[in-house]
């Protein structure tokens, strides 16, 4: 394969990949969660995909291998080598813009960036976390642990909705 | 890698995923739904932690000169071992108890787990294990405050939250020993386990303090063994329960 096309097929591949959605956060795909880490084409022309998990028990790596696999196979790619990475440890500041927006307006608050938060002193004031519903930043934690493993539970004081806020890792 | 390493990293494998298995006895039954759903939470990450261990000690199972004749996998390392192969420490294996004994059981394990993969995150002779060291330490960081702040809550609340807090330190107590007490084979892996102990000791005593909490003092008969197989009669339940689908249906797959 020469240059020209192996760099025109990362980038078809980057394309394929930015359409796969996450299995648990479906409004986010998995190169707007950062869980794609790199794409290169082997000497022997085989695709290798790195990707990452967001924490170690993440149940939903084997099914975001498979749907990358069945993916790229529709667009031609097939003998796709999938590389299971675990350093660096993957962190919310890897998220996209893109992928903070698309969060909010799904009713999930995006994370906020690090330098502000990971406060690990005991009974630590709750995150500032903006309501995804009202804009409000008057709100509570009510747990720490959510519905998925980056996920923690939050009330709106003001709107009184309950919404999900993905956690700063 | 050697057996030495090998069985270190089985026994910090086995160590989480015996916790894991016990805190998975709560769910479905946590005292309210948020609180369930926590230790659940910590449940995921330590299977998660294990599976990252298993499958790194597969890898140089397989590679080494007394290669099993079936390769071995992360899953057979969980699911086929006896008893006697298993190398977590006594700690994780011990009952549930209350909600309040297993939010200590949590605390002392999850303490010292946190100063011991710093070790193993800073000691980069192994950077797989230092990888697995430092992504596991951001949860491990987590399972730390939230059961933390659980002793203070409960240490610190009503008399009779208090008063099974004071009865879980006492029924768990004398498993924190072995945790420092280093086994054969960990004599090799260049672990400071005296400087873990104090931390471990100076973080207990902190939140045990703020909790209005005590701990036995040091003449108390500390139990040792699990780390080399011979554990409480606990664990025996946990692993028939825990394999029985895998050993009435060698390879059953859903």
């Amino acid at each position: 394969m020469d240059k020209k096309n192996e760099i025109s097929d990362t980038t078809l591949i980057w394309s394929v990949l930015e359409s796969i959605p996450d299995p648990e956060i479906p409004v986010l795909t998995i190169v707007d969660l950062g869980i794609v880490r790199n794409v290169a084409i082997s000497v022997s022309g085989i695709p290798e995909i790195t990707i990452t998990a967001t924490y170690t028990g993440c149940p939903a790596m084997d099914y975001i291998a498979a749907s990358v696999r069945m993916e790229l196979a529709a667009s031609g790619f097939t003998g796709v080598k999938i590389i299971n990475s675990i350093s660096p440890a993957w962190t919310t500041d890897w998220m996209s813009e893109e992928g903070k927006k698309k969060l909010k307006e799904y009713g999930i608050a995006p994370p906020n960036t690090k330098q502000q938060v990971c406060d690990q002193s005991l009974f630590a004031e709750g995150e500032a976390v903006q309501c995804p519903q009202c804009s409000s930043y008057n709100t509570y934690r009510i747990s720490e642990f959510g519905s998925t493993a980056c996920k923690a539970l939050y009330q709106c004081n003001d709107c009184k909705e309950p919404f999900d806020y993905f956690k700063c890792h | 890698m050697n057996k030495d390493k090998i069985d270190f990293v089985l026994s910090l494998a086995d160590s989480s995923l015996i916790l894991a298995q016990r805190n998975g006895e709560w769910c479905g039954h946590g005292p309210v739904l948020e609180q369930d759903i926590a230790i659940t939470n910590i449940t995921l990450d330590l299977i998660g932690q294990a599976r990252c261990l298993y499958q790194y000690a597969a890898d140089h199972i397989n590679q080494s000169a007394d290669q099993p004749v079936n390769p071995a996998t992360e899953d057979s390392l969980a699911f086929l071992r006896t008893e006697r192969e298993f190398k977590n420490c006594l700690l994780a294996e011990q009952s549930n108890g209350d909600w309040g004994q297993t939010i200590l059981r949590q605390f002392f394990f999850s303490t010292y787990q946190y100063f011991l993969y710093q070790q193993l995150k800073d000691k980069g002779t192994d950077t797989t294990l230092s990888a697995i060291a430092e992504k596991s330490l951001k949860e491990i960081t987590y399972h730390v405050r939230w059961s933390s702040e659980w002793v203070i809550r409960l240490g610190d609340g009503t008399e009779e939250s208090k008063r099974r807090m004071e009865a879980g330190i006492e029924n768990l107590w004398p498993y924190t020993g072995e945790l420092f007490a280093p086994a054969d084979y960990e004599e090799e892996m260049a672990i400071d386990f005296k400087t873990i102990k104090t931390k471990w000791a100076e973080k207990i005593n902190s939140v045990l303090t703020e909790a209005t909490l005590t701990h036995p003092d040091g003449g108390i008969f500390m139990h040792t063994g699990g780390k080399t197989g011979t554990h409480t009669e606990q664990l025996g339940y946990i692993l028939a329960e825990m394999q029985y689908m895998q050993r009435a249906f060698p390879g059953c797959e859903w």
